[in-house]
């Protein structure tokens, strides 16, 4: 028996095992290690903070999301040790490997900002990417009557990119029909030089801040959090007060990597861009999250990896060459408020830009653009994602982007 | 390639990485009032080496971390926003999002 070994079970480890799963003999064992009994489905971590996602609809159990001839070490990973082809485990035998996935994704690390976990951690200083945050915040918004309310990137990269900034316009469009928006200041404060940083986006998105009356504080790294006198506080000593604070902290991948050869300064681990194979070890392949690459750290792109890292690892076991066929392709809906959404869908070298995306059965998408339909083909979106993305299942979007519908003189104006 | 040859984009990063040389990061800082010392020449290398190998811009805790120079000292060494400034002398593409 031969065993490919997936490390995570979450969006990208779960669809690349059934993927294999699918594609390979019974002379392999497909397995993936997870410590988690429970699937979450983090888009919805956005929306739970309104009152509009609950915890029922959005996790499941773990063992209902592998399914059959997919094994699973319900395990936490200590070391991969890739000379000999073994992953040790915190509690249990080391597992062997044939090829091995990393798809341990990023978390965040609070722990990483001075005074960040202090007195105000869940009292008036959340996140929203975890359950736990994303439900404590739930609360603290629901009793919140107005004052400053701050949505602060720590740093790049994160996990959903766009998220923060969808946080805030949903902020807004709560914060209005509770009836205290005039009451509340909505500052986004980030590390980059502007809220939307490419240059068709900040051209022609900017009216949204603007209408929504978001402040934008720029060029803003944070280096403390001061739960005393409830402000944050970046390197070049400016300070951001706060009344509620919904922070993104900084990222890193998992524990298992840090300070190894196979991985950076922040854990994420050194990939090929476009094969996804890890740079520094032989049959391992790096899927999602836990990569280093400039694509987007989102579901979509894993959806789109799965795909082409299917055939590679084929390929790898048949011992032909890689083919280099991943270009970056990511596929985000970003909600705006108010029931509307814009389509963003993008590559490594080419920007989001505006037109029709044009998907069989459900019709065209408007892109870069905002529009009701993109924000229920959105919600509908977490039905796609159980029966869908998850079991790998086929869906009518290409794994590399196409210009289909793109208005690519836009980018020229 | 000097300060009056070199092509940028609007927002003053340069257009071709290949145009980059030790010389040009001289004059481009000292535009900016800044004059290098080995200290910033360890941040920028090691900016210039993270984008070669991972084909995006690093964010500063990645800098300081391999540069093994606290970003605090960093915000010393470019005090109008190591960012933006690290971005534009080492000649790679500044530190964006997706959208």
């Amino acid at each position: 028996m031969k065993t490919i070994l997936i490390l995570g079970a979450g969006t990208a480890g779960t669809a690349i095992a059934h993927k294999m799963r699918r594609r390979l003999s019974n002379d392999w064992d497909v397995a993936v290690v997870d410590p988690s009994t429970t699937h979450l489905y983090q888009p919805g971590l956005l929306f739970l903070p309104f009152g509009d996602e609950t915890e029922e609809r959005i996790v499941r159990e773990r063992s209902s999301t592998l399914g059959k001839g997919i094994t699973w070490h319900q395990a936490a990973v200590k070391a991969i040790d890739t000379e000999r082809r073994r992953v040790d485990l915190v509690e249990g035998e080391p597992l062997s490997y044939d090829f091995l996935i990393i798809a341990s994704g990023t978390e965040i690390r609070p722990d990483m900002i001075d005074g960040m976990l202090g007195d105000g951690w869940h009292k008036n200083v959340f996140d929203f990417y975890t359950l736990e945050g994303s439900k404590a915040l739930q609360k603290a918004l629901a009793n919140f009557e107005g004052g400053r309310l701050v949505v602060n990137v720590v740093e790049m990269p994160i996990k959903c990119p766009v998220a923060p900034l969808e946080f805030a316009f949903l902020a807004d469009a709560y914060l209005t029909k509770r009836g205290i928006r005039d009451k509340t200041e909505l500052v986004y404060a980030t590390p980059l030089d502007g809220a939307f940083t490419k240059p068709l986006a900040s051209k022609t998105l900017g009216y949204l801040l603007e209408n929504k009356g978001i402040q934008v504080e720029t060029e803003f790294m944070t280096g403390e959090v001061d739960s005393e006198k409830n402000l944050i506080r970046s390197y070049d000593e400016r300070e951001v007060p706060y009344d509620l604070l919904v922070t993104i902290p900084p990222h890193m991948g998992a524990g298992f990597l840090e300070d190894t050869d196979l991985a950076d300064e922040l854990a994420f681990v050194a990939t090929d861009p476009h094969t996804l194979a890890a740079k520094n070890a032989e049959r391992v392949f790096v899927i999602g999250d836990a990569t280093d690459l400039p694509s987007s750290k989102a579901g979509s792109v894993a959806h789109f990896q799965a795909d082409l890292m299917a055939e590679n690892i084929l390929r790898a076991i048949e011992g032909k060459e890689l083919e280099p066929s991943f270009d970056g392709h990511s596929n985000c809906f970003v909600e705006t408020g108010h029931g509307k959404a814009m389509l963003i869908d993008f590559n490594y070298e080419t920007e989001p830009l505006p037109g029709q995306f044009p998907i069989p059965g459900l019709g065209p998408l408007p892109l870069l653009k905002e529009a009701r339909r993109n924000h229920w083909a959105k919600r509908l979106f977490r039905l796609v994602y159980w029966h869908g993305l998850l079991p790998a299942r086929p869906i009518p979007i290409s794994p590399t982007m196409s210009m289909a519908g793109k208005q690519l003189s836009a980018a020229a104006e | 390639m000097s300060l009056e040859t070199i092509q940028t984009d609007p927002e003053g990063y340069l257009a071709n990485r290949d145009d980059w040389s030790e010389e040009l990061a001289q004059e481009l800082a000292a535009s900016m009032g800044v004059s290098l010392t080995e200290e910033h020449w360890k941040v920028l290398n090691t900016a210039r080496a993270i984008d070669a190998e991972s084909g995006s811009s690093p964010g500063l805790r990645k800098i300081s971390k391999r540069s093994e120079t606290p970003i605090k000292a960093i915000y010393k060494l470019f005090p109008e926003g190591p960012a933006k400034a690290i971005a534009k002398i080492a000649g790679i593409p500044k530190p964006k999002s997706c959208l």
